[in-house]
């Protein structure tokens, strides 16, 4: 594994009985990074992250954690938040981060004290000596990630991180995502939110279908498109209009369509020459959700869409 | 993993659940619970003992002359103290009336005191009218005494000659292996109703952390050896709370039904301290092995019923298991004690046993030696298997058929 990379994963599949859960996903995050994995429920994202951890060895293929090959071996270095989140309602707020803190390696005693710490730093300092069971949803969200956190991990682990939480608090997670980063935590979250991806992380992996349909950067995700032009002119027909790719499509008086391979210089000298009239002319840069369309299809675009709007 | 990191998170898992379990309301319930019975068992010992010496026993009404129930009531004072853990048939004398078959009928519905049967024709032509199996107790013991009696009739002088002279000594070898087998079958005894009392509890020791999700926080983080290995030693650990409190209780039972306590049951053959000792590290080891198997066998349970489901034939098992260390008792060296020593899950009943019957101490270190093996292979198995098949993790699972076709 190369040292830069705080998780590598070659080919891995993994089969449940004649199921294949995920075809020979390889990824590599690198250290320090934001690294999001997308796609829609069932793509292989909770099930790749759990071989990635150790939870289920894969049916083939190899991963490397931290620079293990197995990756039980960095579990003190490591934070993960479960997509089904799992908490003991009898514990109090504070013993069952401490408890969490524990099981990777935190002495107990340092785990209560930095529990109260964090539960006060995210204004639960009156809760951290009351049972979960008393907490809402959301605050006991909030106690188990600060469990994943609490032993100061060197990679931390988030699956679905912010499926269950309100606006406000879905902000506070990205703040807490871009702290943890900047002090040097490699952070891996799944996502079916492509917006979340897009404001936080460097490089992404694309799931659909069990497959990886794309790993690296977001811009290069982007790159995967050519920008998009829109066009509006004062003149409906002209020489200008051989300057338009024939995809080009008019709705509603303007034209959209993709910018040509040979840049923006030519396109504006014909349409100037041609006497278009300019009007309104932009040139936008894909978003990731235009390139996820692109990569993962236009069904598995919807089907994402129609996730985010059941969770909301 | 290495050992020290895979003990480290075992004592987590250990001390989160003993905590949890100790410091539940539940667990007073759970500690009085075994001493209800002990507290209602010498109430009804009492009870019991105040109806045996009561007039309420059923008898054998004796319709007969003066002459011949003194002969017959005779006999069975002679038969008494030959019978082990029975008075014997109670005998009424009755007056003869003129209607034997008015009088037999009125004698069988009469109910104080309550009538077994109705003996007449005297010895010359006995006759037994009852509700009893023809070859069963009451009847073979009415043959005995009327046979008694006759003779006694026939030679009312004993034959002479000295009385049978009686030296007692402290023991022999046939009194001390009868004696210590009874001591071995307490023990085993003991051993068992605890080991299934307790043991039984950790089927269902990882439905918790299945039904609050925990067990995915918790697997992500440290092996299942150590789930296992911690919940194991928590639920020992709470065994023993349960086990310190209730011998407090214990000691007023035995103090009740053995009076002089433990000294008057007989010594076991490795001495008293040895033999308790002994008891603690069998216990542990028993409630180790069957709660390790327990756990493996609970662990692919995922709910509360399917728990309960597997718990009869848990238990079944278990008693088979009990079986075959008890039948050894009595001659510890025989092949069925040997295996009883053998197969791992009976190995500390039998063990145990065998303490009390042999004084030799060597194989009781080879046989933790052996039991602790098997509580380690359990584990291991049961850790495997539950990620096999609960977390479906590895490469599926193909016969050899089906490896070869796959090539």
């Amino acid at each position: 594994m190369s040292t830069s990379n705080a998780v590598e994963a070659h080919d891995l599949v993994k089969d449940f009985g004649d199921t294949r859960a995920v075809d020979g996903v390889s990824l590599a995050v690198p250290t320090g990074s934001i690294y999001g994995i997308l796609g829609p429920n069932g793509a292989g994202k909770t099930t790749t992250i759990r071989m990635l951890l150790g939870i289920i060895d894969p049916s083939s293929g190899t991963r490397s954690l931290l620079g293990h090959d197995r990756p039980l071996e960095a579990a003190e270095q490591v934070g993960y938040l479960p997509e089904e989140r799992g908490l003991y309602p009898a514990m109090t707020a504070m013993d069952g981060i401490a408890f969490m803190g524990a099981l990777r390696g935190l002495p107990l005693r340092e785990g209560r004290r930095r529990a109260v710490e964090l539960l006060d730093g995210h204004g639960l300092g009156d809760w951290a000596k009351k049972p979960i069971r008393t907490l809402s949803k959301g605050m006991a969200q909030t106690v188990q990630l600060l469990g994943t956190i609490v032993h100061k991990p060197r990679l931390i682990v988030l699956d679905e991180p912010f499926s269950g939480l309100d606006a406000i608090n879905q902000g506070k997670l990205e703040e807490l995502i871009r702290r943890e980063a900047a002090n040097g935590a490699t952070v891996i979250f799944s996502t079916h939110v492509i917006a979340h991806a897009e404001r936080l992380c460097e490089r992404v992996a694309i799931i659909a279908g069990s497959k990886v349909a794309f790993e690296g950067a977001v811009d290069e995700a982007r790159g995967t498109l050519r920008p998009i032009v829109r066009l509006r002119t004062r003149s409906a027909d002209g020489p200008w209009r051989a300057a338009l790719p024939a995809t080009a499509r008019l709705d509603n008086g303007d034209w959209t369509f993709e910018l040509p391979p040979s840049g923006p210089e030519p396109l504006l000298k014909a349409l100037i020459d041609g006497g278009a009239g300019i009007e309104t002319l932009s040139i936008e840069r894909p978003g990731l959700h235009d390139a996820f369309v692109a990569i993962a299809g236009e069904a598995a675009a919807r089907e994402m869409a129609t996730e985010v709007g059941e969770a909301a | 993993m290495k050992a020290p990191k895979m003990i480290r998170s075992a004592f987590v898992i250990a001390r989160r659940d003993f905590t949890a379990t100790v410091m539940s309301k539940t667990f007073l319930l759970f500690l009085l619970g075994p001493l209800f019975p002990l507290a209602v068992g010498i109430g009804f010992g009492g009870l019991g003992d105040t109806i045996r010496n009561s007039d309420q026993q059923p008898v054998v009404a004796v319709v007969a002359s003066s002459a011949d129930y003194r002969a017959i009531e005779a006999a069975r004072q002679v038969m008494e103290p030959l019978l082990i853990e029975d008075r014997g048939i109670m005998l009424s004398q009755v007056a003869p009336s003129g209607d034997l078959a008015a009088q037999r009928k009125a004698l069988l519905a009469q109910e104080k005191p309550p009538v077994l049967g109705v003996l007449d024709g005297g010895l010359d032509a006995p006759h037994f009218t009852g509700a009893v199996n023809a070859d069963g107790r009451t009847v073979r013991q009415l043959s005995f005494l009327i046979d008694q009696a006759r003779r006694a009739r026939a030679a009312p002088t004993p034959p002479s000659g000295a009385p049978l002279a009686v030296e007692l000594t402290q023991s022999s070898s046939g009194s001390l292996m009868s004696a210590r087998s009874v001591t071995a079958r307490l023990g085993q005894a003991l051993l068992f109703v605890l080991t299934i009392l307790l043991a039984g509890m950790l089927l269902s020791q990882l439905i918790e952390e299945k039904s609050n999700k925990a067990i995915e926080v918790i697997a992500a983080a440290i092996p299942i050896e150590s789930i296992f290995i911690g919940k194991l030693f928590a639920m020992l650990g709470m065994a023993w709370v349960g086990i310190i409190v209730w011998t407090a209780g214990g000691a007023a039972a035995i103090a009740f039904y053995l009076p002089g306590g433990l000294s008057a049951l007989p010594a076991p053959a490795v001495g008293w301290p040895i033999f308790i000792a002994l008891g603690v590290i069998y216990f542990s080891m028993s409630y180790l092995l069957i709660g390790s198997l327990f756990l493996g066998i609970g662990s692919q349970a995922s709910t509360v019923r399917e728990v309960q489901t597997l718990s009869m034939p848990v238990t079944m098992a278990q008693m088979m298991i009990f079986a075959l260390a008890t039948v050894g008792v009595g001659h510890p060296d025989s092949a069925s004690a040997i295996a009883g020593a053998v197969f791992p899950l009976s190995s500390p009943f039998a063990m145990f046993g065998r303490a009390a019957e042999l004084p030799v101490l060597l194989p009781h270190v080879a046989a933790l030696a052996w039991q602790i093996l098997w509580v380690i292979i359990i584990l291991r198995l049961s850790a495997r298997l539950f990620r096999r098949s609960v977390l479906k993790s590895g490469p599926a699972f193909r016969w050899p058929w089906q490896k070869k076709a796959a090539v």
